[in-house]
């Protein structure tokens, strides 16, 4: 049966998350610099693109397709073949299928463009494109198939994720870790300035990352019900305790409150909320928001006294978020904010931790090993790396003849 | 006559001009500058990441004046663009052979 309220709410929510591949390219682009702006703008924007087409033909039915062995949906669902305006039997029983598939779509989309920010002002644009699509193949589907297909492995486990703090954050985090590993630093890293060539964008693009984030969160309800509600609210308390949190921190060890580090602590908390922003109550929001900053914060200043140049702390922030926000749930999950999910355990359920601990590794070291084959066996190949020229003169010019201000 | 160059923080500089103003000094040229000295520039920094900038943003006044107009001068340029702090500045004072207004042709103390 279809609920027109329920309709109208995934509506919108796609349209939602569909910004937030824009607000996260305006993100990036403010932190780079000047000569990069572009190209960095670009491998966000192309994977509209570039994964909407692949989402249509094969990665909505890899995800959610008929199970095969708990791993992987079979391809029976092939160009959306039998994905009509019924509602599914199994998936948001209450809209037509294809408002969840173009809602799943989004997330699909702004998965592989959340890695671009690890590799910033240094990869080549076809390698980029092919890179993207064989993860979104190789990783992405899997993964979301094994926490949210109807069948999966580790949702039969137990294992839970509300939005994404698996599917979308770790993976792409251990893919960025991987990344700046094959790929290693830009030219000049530990000398030259990387400095953001202008922070009034990283602001508005972490306003709407902000403003997307409801639709992410609260849409993964599948419903416009008390459970979107408890995301909803969730996932604003979270963006704001990171953000207090974060600047505060710079403010006591580094001398002086920073937009960046605002922004930054935003992103950390709403990040980190994620996968139990529809578990939890409030005041655990918070908490998970204020230790979001405060982590975050202490792993992006180790990154630098370590000089791993992971360019605009995908692994840091996604990464560790993901990671933090998964274990939190397990800690902080109670059936009293929805019947629907679990206790954990403060809740007296320990073995959820437990459940959520095993979901984490497993899905961190497939990511991680995984995404690093697909990247050295592309340099072997064809190669990631820009030429020194290029990287010289910037992303702009070299890759893509244009640049931002003259 | 003498020539007077004092390099000054920014926001100094409708201070300075107003003192200067009040002693008769009737013209000034000013120029946007970038420079370090003692202070050595100053400390950025993002995401905990800490850059030095060395050249910081300086404001350089030139003025010519009568050589017996040359002390008070630089002195009302030292009251008003002191803050007390590191990096308030320098003045340079030179000797100089000639000023000619481009209009009339007029040298020397009548071209000032």
């Amino acid at each position: 049966m279809i609920n027109s309220g329920d309709t109208a709410f995934i509506m919108v929510s796609a349209a939602l998350v569909l910004l937030m591949t824009p607000g996260l390219a305006m993100f990036y682009g403010g932190m780079v610099r000047g000569k990069n702006v572009l190209g960095t703008i670009m491998q966000s924007f192309i994977l509209i693109g570039l994964v909407s087409i692949e989402w249509v033909y094969i990665g909505y039915s890899m995800s959610f397709g008929p199970d095969i062995g708990g791993f992987i949906g079979s391809l029976a669902w092939f160009g959306l073949n039998g994905v009509t305006n019924a509602p599914s039997p199994v998936y948001a029983t209450t809209i037509p299928q294809t408002v969840f598939m173009i809602y799943q779509c989004m997330f699909a989309v702004i998965t592989p463009a959340l890695i671009t920010g690890a590799f910033a002002e240094r990869m080549r644009f076809a390698p980029f494109l092919i890179f993207s699509l064989i993860w979104t193949v190789v990783v992405y589907n899997p993964v979301c198939h094994w926490i949210w297909g109807d069948g999966g492995w580790l949702a039969a486990r137990g294992v839970k994720d509300f939005a994404g703090g698996l599917v979308v954050h770790l993976t792409s985090g251990a893919a960025a870790l991987a990344a700046v590993m094959v790929m290693g630093a830009r030219k000049g890293h530990g000398h030259d300035k990387f400095v953001p060539h202008n922070l009034p964008m990283t602001l508005l693009g972490t306003g709407l990352l902000w403003f997307g984030w409801f639709g992410f969160n609260g849409g993964s309800a599948l419903a416009a019900d008390g459970v979107a509600a408890t995301a909803f609210v969730a996932t604003h308390l979270a963006g704001m305790a990171g953000m207090i949190m974060w600047t505060a921190m710079e403010w006591m060890f580094d001398g002086k409150p920073t937009t960046l580090g605002a922004a930054s602590g935003a992103i950390a908390g709403l990040a980190t909320i994620t996968p139990a922003s529809g578990f939890v109550t409030p005041g655990s929001a918070i908490f998970i928001g204020l230790l979001a900053g405060c982590a975050c914060y202490l792993a992006v200043n180790f990154k630098n006294k370590i000089g791993f140049d992971d360019s605009l702390d995908v692994v840091g922030i996604h990464g560790l978020g993901g990671l933090m926000g998964t274990i939190c749930l397990g800690i902080f999950a109670t059936k009293a904010v929805n019947p629907g999910g679990a206790d954990g355990l403060l809740a007296g359920n320990a073995a959820f931790l437990g459940t959520q601990a095993f979901g984490t590794v497993v899905v961190l070291v497939y990511a991680f090993i995984a995404s690093f084959i697909i990247l050295k066996a592309i340099d072997a190949t064809i190669g990631l790396r820009v030429s020194d020229e290029d990287e010289t003169q910037g992303l702009d010019l070299g890759l893509h003849n244009e640049t931002a201000y003259s | 006559m003498k020539k007077i160059e004092a390099i000054i923080k920014p926001f100094k500089l409708d201070d300075v001009k107003e003192a200067l103003n009040e002693i008769g000094v009737k013209g000034m040229t000013v120029t946007e500058v970038k420079g370090y000295g003692r202070q050595k520039g100053h400390k950025e920094i993002y995401r905990g990441a800490e850059y030095q900038v060395d050249f910081i943003p300086k404001v350089k006044l030139e003025i010519v004046v009568e050589e017996s107009m040359a002390e008070k001068v630089t002195d009302t340029i030292r009251e008003a663009a002191n803050t007390g702090n590191i990096g308030d500045g320098k003045i340079f004072v030179m000797s100089l052979e000639e000023v000619i207004r481009v209009r009339t042709g007029e040298k020397g103390r009548e071209a000032i």
